[in-house]
C-alpha cells in the first residue's frame, strides 16, 4: 500500500531516513533490512512478543480518563499509562522486540546507548531476561548525572562503559555504541532506543512502539464507541514514544498529531533541543533528518532539562510529518513542564517523568473543544525524576 | 587524467598518510602537506574534521575535537589550500563525513575542490546509491574520484559492484574495526590480503587501519598497491614537531 507517513522501500519518510553509514556497518543494517519484516510477521514472533509484552511489561496499559484533568480544561483528556510499564516507561516495548529480533537472527552479545539510562535500564533488562551479555554505552557525564540508573544495569548484569569522547552525553554513547558494533560486526546485535539510526532502525522500534496506538483505538472503542481520538499529544526527543503513539493514526488525518519538544530555557536561548525549530535538515547516526548543527555542519550539543529529550536530532519520521505539517510541533520550556508536572500529580495523583510532562504543558498552549477526545501518552514515571523535581520546587525544605 | 590514476601507474608500492587539517595547530595543514611530499609520500588524505566521526577511534576523533576547537572550518580548509598546487604534485584526497559537505553545499564543496587542484574524496558515510544516483556525475564533472571503502564482511557481490563503479583505487579496511584499533596484522588479515588480490579487481586497492611501521606497510603491501598510515602519524604529531616527519616516514619506508 502506498501511504504518505510511512516509510518507503529505500527507507525513507518523504525526504529524511535513509541509512547513511559507513561500509564497515554495511552487511550487519543489511542483513537486518532483509529480515526484519519477516521476522516480526512469522507467528512464533507474535506470540512471544505478544505474550511477553501481556504478562512481563503489564500491557495493555489503562487508557485512564482524567475526569479531574478533564474538568480543568473543559475537554475530554485520556492518558495512555505507558508509566506504569515494567520498567517505568515505554522504553522497553522496543528493547523486548529488539531482543526477540536479535535472538532469531542468532546473535549473543548486545550493545546499547542511553542518555538518561531509561534505555539502558529496558536494555538490560531484557538481557537478564533472556540471558544475553549486555553492555550498555552511557556518556562519561551522564553516569555522574543519573547514577541511580547505573546502579540498575548493573544490579541486572549489564555492563555501563562510559563514552569519554566529543561532549561525552547521549550523542557519543551512540557514537561508541556504532564503534563497538563495527568493532565486533558479526554476534552483536545493536539495540537503538529510539525512532532513530540508519533504516531500517527507525520503521522497526515504530512497529515495536504501535502497539501504544493500537491499544489507543481498541480501548477508545470500548470507551467512547469510537477508535479515533481527535487528538494525540506526544513528547519528542528522538521520538519513539510519539512514534508509538501517533502509528495507527498517521494515516488518518482526522486525527491531529501534537508533538512536543524541549524548548530548554527558550527556543532563542541558546539552550534548548527544540530540533524543529532550530535544526536544519543533515547527517545524524546514519539518517537524513533535522539536527541542530553549527552553519559548518558539527553537531551541537542541545539542552534540555528532561534528559530524555536533549538529543541533538529527532527521527526521520518526525522530520517528514513536521515537513508536511501532518503533525504539530510545539516546543516547552524547562519552567512550562516542572509546573505541568507538578500539576498532574495534584490533579490527578500521577507524577510524569518530565519528558512526558512536557505533553501535559501544552494543555495551558491550546484551547480544545469539549467534545474533542484529546489522549495524551504518558510515557513514563516520574520516579527517576525526583531529584529533580526536589531541586526545580525546594521540596526537602 | 588525475594524479590519483597517474600515481597509481608507477611501478611502486605506494604510502598515503591521513591527517585531520588543523591539527595539531591550526595553521600546520600546507606545512605538513609539503613535509610529507618532500619525504616522498605518494598520497595525502586530508581529513576535513567532523564532530562525530563514526568510522574513526579515538586517535582520530580526538585530532578532530581539536582541530575544530582550534577553528577548522570547511571554508577556512579551502582558504589554505587555494596556492596548494604551486608547490605540491601529489595526488590529493578530502576524507571527511558527508554532513559537513551538505552543509556546505555540494556543487560548491566540488567547484572549490576543483579549483584547488583536489583529486578525490573518501565520504564513509555516503552510501552506494546516494552516490549513484545524486553525485556520480556531479564529481565526475569536476574530475573528482569517490573512493569506496571495502572490508572483510563486504560480499563479494558488492566487492563487485564496488569495482565496477569505481575509477582510482578501492580503499580496503584491513579488519572488521574503527581506525587505529589494530596491533599488527594476523593470519586472518594476510588470507583476506591474498583473496582479494586473487579476485583480480579492476581497481588497485589500498589498505588502511591497523598500518603503522615498517612491518604492517610491508605486510600490507605484499598483495595490495599501497597502504595509508592515519591514526599512527596523528600520534606521531601530537609528539613531535612538523620538522621531524622524516623521521616517521623513513622509518616506514625502512
Amino acid at each position: 500500500m502506498k501511504t504518505k507517513y510511512n516509510v518507503d522501500e529505500l527507507g525513507f519518510y518523504g525526504k529524511f531516513g535513509g541509512a547513511f553509514i559507513p561500509e564497515m556497518l554495511y552487511p550487519n543494517v543489511e542483513e537486518l533490512k532483509e529480515n526484519y519484516l519477516k521476522i516480526m510477521a512469522e507467528p512464533s514472533f507474535q506470540e512471544e512478543f505478544n505474550h511477553l509484552l501481556q504478562q512481563y511489561v503489564g500491557r495493555p496499559t489503562p487508557l485512564y480518563f482524567a475526569k479531574r484533568l478533564s474538568e480543568k480544561y473543559q475537554t475530554k483528556i485520556y492518558l495512555k499509562r505507558e508509566d506504569l510499564c515494567h520498567t517505568g516507561a515505554h522504553k522497553v516495548n522496543n528493547t523486548i522486540g529488539q531482543i526477540l529480533m536479535a535472538k532469531r537472527l542468532g546473535k549473543k552479545r548486545i550493545i546499547a546507548e542511553t542518555g538518561a539510562g531509561q534505555h539502558g535500564v529496558a536494555t538490560a533488562t531484557v538481557c537478564a531476561l533472556m540471558g544475553l551479555e549486555c553492555i550498555v554505552y552511557m556518556g562519561e557525564i551522564d553516569i555522574q548525572r543519573q547514577a541511580p540508573n547505573v546502579a540498575r544495569m548493573k544490579m541486572l548484569g549489564a555492563t555501563v562503559r562510559p563514552a569519554t569522547s566529543g561532549s561525552k552525553t547521549l550523542k557519543d554513547a551512540t557514537n561508541e555504541a556504532i564503534r563497538d558494533w563495527i568493532n565486533n560486526p558479526v554476534d552483536t546485535f545493536y539495540i537503538i532506543g529510539s525512532v532513530v539510526g540508519p533504516h531500517p532502525y527507525p520503521d522497526m522500534v515504530a512497529r515495536f512502539q504501535s502497539v501504544i496506538s493500537k491499544e489507543i483505538q481498541n480501548q477508545l472503542q470500548v470507551q467512547e464507541g469510537k477508535e479515533n481520538p481527535d487528538y494525540v499529544i506526544a513528547c519528542v526527543g528522538g521520538g519513539s514514544n510519539a512514534a508509538g503513539a501517533f502509528f495507527e493514526f498517521l494515516e488518518n488525518e482526522s486525527v491531529q498529531l501534537i508533538a512536543v519538544e524541549a524548548a530548554g530555557h527558550g527556543v532563542d536561548s541558546g539552550e534548548s533541543a527544540a530540533t524543529s525549530v532550530l535544526g536544519k535538515i543533515g547527517i545524524i547516526h546514519g539518517s537524513k533528518t533535522l539536527l541542530m548543527q553549527t552553519e559548518d555542519g558539527q553537531i551541537t550539543e542541545p539542552y534540555s532539562i528532561s534528559a530524555g529529550l536533549d538529543y541533538p536530532g529527532v527521527g526521520p519520521l518526525h522530520a517528514h510529518l513536521h515537513d508536511s505539517n501532518r503533525a504539530e510541533f510545539i516546543a516547552i520550556t524547562d519552567a512550562d513542564a516542572m509546573q505541568a508536572g507538578l500539576d498532574l500529580s495534584k490533579t490527578e495523583g500521577i507524577i510524569p517523568a518530565i519528558e512526558s510532562a512536557h505533553a501535559f504543558a501544552v494543555l495551558d498552549k491550546k484551547t480544545f473543544q469539549p467534545n474533542d477526545i484529546v489522549v495524551i501518552n504518558l510515557s513514563g514515571r516520574g520516579d527517576k525524576d525526583l531529584n529533580t523535581y526536589i531541586d526545580y520546587f525546594n521540596l526537602s525544605d | 587524467m588525475n594524479r590519483i590514476n597517474q600515481s597509481l601507474e608507477q611501478n611502486k608500492k605506494l604510502l598515503s598518510i591521513y591527517f585531520t587539517a588543523g591539527y595539531p595547530n591550526i595553521n600546520d595543514t600546507v606545512s605538513i602537506i609539503q613535509e610529507l611530499e618532500q619525504n616522498g609520500v605518494d598520497m595525502i588524505e586530508i581529513g576535513l574534521p567532523f564532530s562525530d566521526p563514526l568510522a574513526d577511534g579515538p586517535t582520530i576523533q580526538e585530532s578532530s575535537t581539536q582541530a575544530i576547537a582550534n577553528g577548522m572550518t570547511t571554508s577556512l580548509l579551502f582558504e589554505q589550500l587555494k596556492d596548494i598546487r604551486k608547490t605540491v604534485q601529489i595526488p590529493l584526497i578530502i576524507m571527511g563525513y558527508f554532513n559537513p559537505m551538505m552543509q556546505f553545499g555540494m556543487e560548491k564543496f566540488c567547484q572549490k575542490c576543483h579549483e584547488i587542484g583536489i583529486d578525490g574524496f573518501i565520504i564513509p558515510d555516503l552510501p552506494l546509491y546516494v552516490y549513484e544516483n545524486e553525485y556520480k556525475s556531479l564529481f565526475e564533472k569536476y574530475n573528482l574520484k569517490n573512493i569506496f571503502l571495502i572490508t572483510p564482511q563486504t560480499s563479494k557481490e558488492r566487492i563487485t559492484q564496488i569495482d565496477t563503479i569505481s575509477d582510482s583505487f578501492i580503499y580496503m579496511v584491513s579488519s572488521a574495526s574503527v581506525t587505529g584499533s589494530q596491533s599488527g596484522f594476523g593470519e586472518e588479515q594476510i588470507h583476506y590480503f591474498k583473496h582479494i588480490e586473487s579476485l583480480q579487481l579492476n581497481n588497485p586497492q589500498i589498505v588502511g587501519f591497523g598500518i603503522k611501521d615498517n612491518a604492517s606497510f610491508t605486510q600490507a603491501t605484499a598483495h595490495q598497491k599501497g597502504a595509508i598510515i592515519g591514526s599512527a602519524f596523528i600520534k606521531f604529531l601530537a609528539q613531535n614537531p612538523i620538522s621531524h616527519i622524516r623521521e616517521f616516514i623513513e622509518k616506514i619506508r625502512n
